[in-house]
């Protein structure tokens, strides 16, 4: 049996060009998650004197790039209501999580003054 | 028996099956990964000065090989475009060009993983060398030629070595505790230029010997940590896909609409797999 004989997409011409047009969005970000990576390393050697910019500017590329990814490759940008409230309630857990975790810094044991040091 | 919504939409979701699984599983991977990365907060924010590989800027490069952390982001990238296009074959009937991506894809996977044990070898055969006059160095111990891994003062005490040959690096790799220092002729090597010099320890002067192991430091147990984990997924993601290269041609023969389905949520997987690395790659090498 031929495989084109398959239709697993099944529609008709608009189907077509619509798939088309999607390749190409795909290549394109591609593209623009190897400049993104790109200028990620590039932003490592400006010097902007300030540790919280540095960090801020590294997530803010990361997180563009993680928009494309999510929103083209994993097609979230046209998914449905059930996806959405999953990831929704995701992000409540995860901001409860990681809030819990970083309030726990500096919950040192009673009677301790000081965290310990290890020396290699 | 058969199992139903593998193609067609389920009513309440709007979603098949299987879509609504892999959602549900990866919602539950981000509460893995969103655990290691508070850990990564936690651990580097409370890291005592000096300790933190060049905490004192905020800056820990160095102990990273960033153009092969890069080279590996863009071998990642590049596999998760060739999944979409594999997925986008199959939308076209054309299975013999979903292989080929699909194999690529592969081929990217087992290329990163290949390049990660080489960095992970790296850092097994590079050690942290103190010395009991509060000095230290780092760099590849030259024991008749090779350099082994995981040693330490044990080690070369049961060899009954009496000197150990050291490739030190210039400068050092690694910020020590304040108050350590750096020997005067590793200093004096740094203003010459070089970048490596060999350099011959007493083994009665060296008061520790490790590897860039978990042990050693607590960078190096948060860094193996978070990239081994993404380095299983990264494994189970090609097994599947390999699967879906190599054996999956009958399945889709006899039910393409389904095997479409299941290309995605195996695409969706290996998005996510690539979306970890998006925030680990700046978050290890780079931050």
């Amino acid at each position: 049996m031929s495989e084109s004989t398959h239709s697993a997409a099944a529609d008709g011409h608009g189907h077509e060009h619509d798939l088309a047009s999607h390749k190409k969005i795909y290549w394109a970000v591609g593209i623009a998650l190897l400049v993104g990576t790109a200028v990620t390393v590039l932003a490592r050697e400006w010097e902007f004197h300030s540790v919280a910019l540095t960090i801020t500017v590294a997530l803010f590329i990361a997180s563009i790039k993680a928009f494309l990814v999510a929103g083209y490759f994993m097609h979230l940008i046209s998914e449905k209501k059930t996806v959405f409230l999953t990831l929704l309630t995701t992000a409540v857990f995860f901001v409860g999580m990681v809030g819990l975790i970083l309030w726990s810094d500096g919950d040192l044991p009673r009677d301790s003054t000081k965290k310990t040091h290890y020396v290699p | 028996m058969e199992i139903p919504y593998t193609v067609k939409p389920r009513p309440d979701t709007g979603l098949y099956n299987a879509k609504v699984g892999i959602w549900l599983f990866l919602a539950s991977e981000v509460m893995l990964f969103g655990a290691f990365f508070s850990a990564y907060i936690l651990l580097r924010v409370g890291a005592p000065e000096g300790f933190w590989p060049d905490v004192a800027t905020g800056w820990p490069h160095g102990l990273l090989n960033i153009p092969i952390g890069t080279f590996n982001t863009a071998v990642l990238i590049a596999s998760s475009v060739t999944v979409v296009m594999a997925w986008a074959a199959l939308k076209e009937n054309n299975f013999p060009k979903f292989q080929k991506f699909m194999v690529f894809t592969v081929a990217c996977a087992l290329g990163f993983l290949t390049i990660k044990t080489f960095e992970y070898n790296e850092k097994f055969t590079h050690y942290v060398i103190r010395m009991k006059d509060g000095s230290a160095v780092t760099g590849h111990l030259n024991i008749d030629g090779h350099s082994p891994r995981f040693w330490s003062l044990k080690d070369v005490e049961e060899k009954k070595l009496e000197a150990l040959k050291v490739e030190v690096d210039i400068p050092n790799k690694f910020r020590f505790p304040v108050g350590m220092k750096i020997p005067e002729a590793v200093h004096e090597a740094h203003k010459s230029g070089k970048h490596h010099e060999e350099k011959e320890f007493k083994v009665a002067d060296i008061a520790s010997l490790k590897a860039f192991v978990p042990a050693t430091a607590t960078f190096f147990a948060i860094y193996f940590t978070m990239t081994f984990l993404h380095g299983l997924h990264v494994l189970a993601g090609a097994l599947v896909l390999a699967y879906f290269a190599f054996l999956g041609r009958k399945f889709w023969q006899q039910h393409p609409e389904q095997f479409t389905n299941r290309i995605e949520v195996a695409g969706l997987f290996w998005h996510f797999v690539d979306l970890v690395w998006i925030f680990l790659f700046p978050v290890v090498y780079l931050l």
